[in-house]
């Protein structure tokens, strides 16, 4: 036991000092995102299964179009723009959240939902052109592992969207309190990860499938 | 479209008598139980003390009543396939036809892993984990009983097929293009999906809260390499889990997207790849495997070091081989379709793969054998179980080397030689584990400890039971026997058929007598009760509280000194003839009861129902409720209340009290 660690407090009654965790449970302002944390580490796996199947079905276009022929680089470049803003003004709205800043916090929550909203629709479009050009999910093996990771990204922006409604009216409604700002941090966790999935979407579906 | 998508009345089993025998019996149970519960009074208690109950103990207990309930589902359909096989030989074509056959196998697979063997480990890690580990609760009690709720409803809906419908007869995996809407277009492989899905919502919600409490939660003192090894295996378990769930929501999701939307991930045409649909099952199956073993050899290793009187040898050794197998377990799964056209090259690889993972398994036997080397043992029921596990298990790993090799899984893969050496390895391993950490760990949920002779009764019929109905199909196997066959041509294996079946009806007997058992411990509780909270002269600090433990488990959080954290606290009572001081007693602040779970699961089981037989208002209806349910749940702000430090400090006196009592008892034999 050094006597720094007594002295802030990381000792207790008389056990040796071990290392990690030895403290006691942690508070919930530690544990609560790291729960989510873990939540949202089982969610990339399930990413990765489906980067897993779009990789072994990728070519599997059954004479059908391929990568080349659907894809637009501006359109997923705007889309792109409009998730990472998000994210960015997503970092904007915790910090307002920290100042217990009323006013600031729900406008930058606004922006997150409003850019989250463009890439959505921005998504739809691409998906609804796609469609009406008979490249649906149901023409090839390589569409329906493009609609379904693409799309299972896009599903998860909306549980976000709507997870994020629900924390604006809770901030309204409760102000400030300490659970509720709990939840934003997990919020906002959840959003930045589908952002680092995105960035992977757009590597490997988008980048590569247009080189 | 109709109203109710496509059910309708032919789906009830009209003109067969099997099932609807089944489900009469089954309805008027359960009718029974609910008149019972009506003239007891006791929904009340129920619906406070169990249903909606945030408390570790009590959802681990709820758990492990679900798997014992379909462990007796699951082996019906095993004594009615045994049966079939014993009959169904030459000439005869058995009671069975192919179709409720298939069925039945597929039921019995995903029923015995899904709803028997992982619902008892859960369980286990539910009751065990927070109080060795010197704490109150899991980090997320409500969604602990989110979790249980929504196992629960995966279980009902796989056996309400088979009321309503069919169940899938597509094997335990369900593989495509078998099971695509094709080639199985009846509600069966819906059922399967749908079930599983559901449920396994409930287990990644469930390894997010064990990998939280046993990383972040633990009793001052209470380091990584001192923690009881039960809690090292539960968390690698849940590591697996949390790795391993999301893949097979995936795959199940694809074959859902292909059945329902006509994508084509597995199909003949459009480009499908069924291979991908092997890779990605087992890449969730075959770490699902060490999900269910690794507790169980935590369950082995409590076991052997209390009943031994010694701490458990090579502990660190044992925590290592423990982590070695979590991360083995992912690079293995190729050998599951070794005869699939993967090549020499690779094969080779996860066959080398396959065989290092017998070391560190190697290494724990040996831990548990020396362990029980020079100890005082005593030969109550779990030794007996852990003993019978060395000696069965150690033949099924064999089987599973020889497997291993690629040639000779050319050979007997897909045999009765596979079937056999996986029954060995679950049962004899899994199994054996759980009936143990059953007797172990029932005086501290009840209070009173399980008749020891009624015990071994149900060992000897497991064990016995065992040999006889697994040991046959080893050697069909080489003689070529395949696996799920409804029909049996060459007469010359009915010997061993025979022999098979009369080992299921052992086993069989096992169950019954484990009801036996439960019934006549009950009766006769007074004359077995638990008084000092420490039945076996325990090591860990489950053994330190109360039996039943105090819905807050501790009064005051342990504070651990050494690696056997009740022992040691144990052994310098008794040397100083004296507890600890009285600690400072403070209030307790503790999980409020939630109706959530319950709620939730209601609605995941009605959107799941619906998707099954294409009712989709039902199905929006479903999910519109499940939303509710959860802004509902955020909006509450009381989510915990407090225990006053008087009930408290009342509670740990009387504890003292007792303790004191026993400990003068000790150091006068000592």
């Amino acid at each position: 036991m050094t006597t720094e660690a007594a002295t802030i407090g990381l000792t207790h009654g008389g056990s040796e000092d071990t290392g990690l965790g030895h403290r006691g449970p942690e508070s919930k302002s530690i544990v609560v995102p790291y729960g989510f944390w873990l939540f949202v580490l089982s969610d990339m796996v399930l990413f990765s299964a489906l980067f897993a199947s779009y990789g072994t079905l990728v070519q599997a276009t059954d004479g059908g179009p391929t990568t080349h022929q659907l894809f637009h680089r501006d359109l997923v470049a705007v889309e792109t723009i409009a998730l990472l803003l998000s994210s960015f003004v997503c970092g904007l709205a915790m910090i307002a959240a920290k100042r217990a800043n009323m006013v600031w916090t729900q406008a930058w929550l606004i922006m997150t939902g409003l850019l989250g909203a463009v890439f959505l629709g921005i998504e739809l479009y691409e998906f609804a052109s796609m469609i009406g050009e008979g490249a649906g999910p149901q023409r090839s093996a390589f569409l329906s592992s493009f609609f379904t990771l693409v799309g299972c990204h896009g599903a998860h922006v909306t549980a976000g969207l709507l997870w994020l409604g629900t924390m604006m009216a809770q901030i309204w409604a409760k102000g400030f309190q300490q659970h509720i700002v709990r939840r934003l941090l997990c919020f906002s966790i959840f959003w930045h990860a589908l952002d680092i999935i995105w960035v992977g979407i757009f590597t490997i579906v988008y980048l590569i499938g247009t080189l | 479209m109709t109203l109710f998508g496509r059910l309708t009345w032919d789906a009830i089993p009209f003109n067969q008598p099997i099932p609807l025998i089944t489900s009469l019996v089954v309805l008027l149970a359960l009718g029974g139980v609910a008149v019972w519960v009506t003239r007891m009074k006791a929904w009340p208690y129920l619906w406070n003390e169990y249903i909606t109950s945030t408390d570790h103990k009590r959802i681990g207990i709820m758990y492990i009543v679900l798997a014992l309930l379909m462990l007796v589902r699951g082996f019906a359909d095993a004594i009615m396939m045994r049966a079939q096989q014993s009959l169904a030989i030459g000439a005869s074509q058995g009671y069975l036809p192919p179709e409720h056959y298939n069925q039945i196998f597929s039921a019995h697979g995903t029923i015995m892993i899904f709803f028997v063997a992982m619902p008892f480990v859960i369980g286990f890690m539910n009751f065990v984990v927070p109080l060795q580990l010197g704490v109150r609760d899991v980090a997320f009690p409500t969604m602990n009983n989110v979790s249980f709720w929504l196992t629960s409803s995966g279980a009902l809906l796989v056996n309400l097929s088979l009321f309503l419908g069919e169940f899938a007869r597509t094997g335990w995996l369900g593989f495509p293009p078998l099971s695509e809407k094709a080639f199985s277009p009846g509600v069966g492989v819906d059922y399967y999906l749908v079930a599983l899905q559901i449920s396994g919502v409930g287990t990644v919600l469930t390894a997010v809260n064990f990998v939280t409490t046993i990383l972040k939660t633990r009793a001052p003192g209470m380091s990584y390499l001192r923690m009881p090894v039960f809690c090292w295996t539960a968390l690698a378990s849940n590591l697996i889990m949390l790795a391993a769930f999301p893949v097979l929501t995936v795959v199940l999701g694809e074959l859902m997207l292909d059945r329902y939307l006509g994508f084509h991930f597995f199909t003949n045409d459009g480009g499908g790849n069924s291979m991908l649909y092997m890779n990605l099952i087992w890449v969730w199956g075959h770490p699902e495997v060490y999900i269910l073993v690794l507790p169980a050899f935590g369950i082995y290793s409590e076991v052997a070091a209390t009943f031994s009187g010694k701490p458990l040898f090579g502990y660190r050794s044992m925590v290592f081989a423990t982590l070695t197998i979590c991360i083995i377990s992912y690079m293995v799964w190729l050998h599951h379709f070794f005869t699939m056209g993967a090549g020499g090259d690779v094969n080779a690889v996860f066959g080398i793969a396959s065989m290092i993972i017998g070391i560190p398994t190697g290494v724990k036997i040996y831990n548990w054998l020396f362990t029980m080397y020079g100890g005082r043992v005593r030969f109550t029921v779990p030794i007996y179980y852990l003993i019978g596990f060395m000696l069965t298990f150690v033949i099924g790993g064999l089987t599973g080397v020889l497997l291993a090799i690629p040639p000779v899984d050319f050979v007997v893969h897909n045999s009765l030689f596979l079937v056999a050496h996986f029954h060995q390895v679950i049962i004899g391993g899994v199994v054996f584990a759980l009936m143990a950490g059953y007797t172990y760990w029932f005086p501290k949920a009840f209070g009173f400890t399980l008749d020891e002779r009624l015990g071994k009764a149900v060992f000897w019929c497991w064990f016995i039971g065992f040999h006889l109905a697994f040991m046959p199909l080893y050697v069909l196997g080489f003689w070529g026997a395949t696996r799920r066959m409804q029909h049996i041509p060459d007469p010359s294996w009915a010997p061993y058929l025979n022999v098979a079946f009369v080992g299921a009806v052992i086993i069989g007997l096992g169950i019954v007598l484990t009801v036996v058992q439960l019934l006549y411990s009950i009766k006769t509780r007074d004359q077995r009760r638990d008084i000092t909270g420490d039945p076996w002269d325990g090591r860990t600090l489950e053994w330190l509280t109360l039996s039943p433990p105090p819905h807050y488990n501790f009064a005051v959080l342990p504070d651990v000194h050494g690696e056997e954290a009740y022992w040691t606290r144990k052994q310098t009572a008794i040397k100083m003839d004296q507890l600890i001081a009285e600690p400072d007693y403070k209030p307790i602040e503790m999980p409020l009861n939630t109706p959530t779970g319950i709620i939730c699961a209601f609605f995941a089981s009605v959107c799941g129902f619906a998707v099954i037989w294409y009712i989709w208002w039902l199905a929006v209806l479903g999910l519109i409720g499940a939303f509710a349910v959860f802004v509902w749940y955020a909006w509450q702000d009381e989510h915990e209340h407090i225990i006053p430090v008087e009930e408290v400090r009342a509670n740990a006196r009387e504890r003292r009290r007792i303790r004191m009592e026993h400990l003068h008892e000790l150091s006068q034999s000592t």
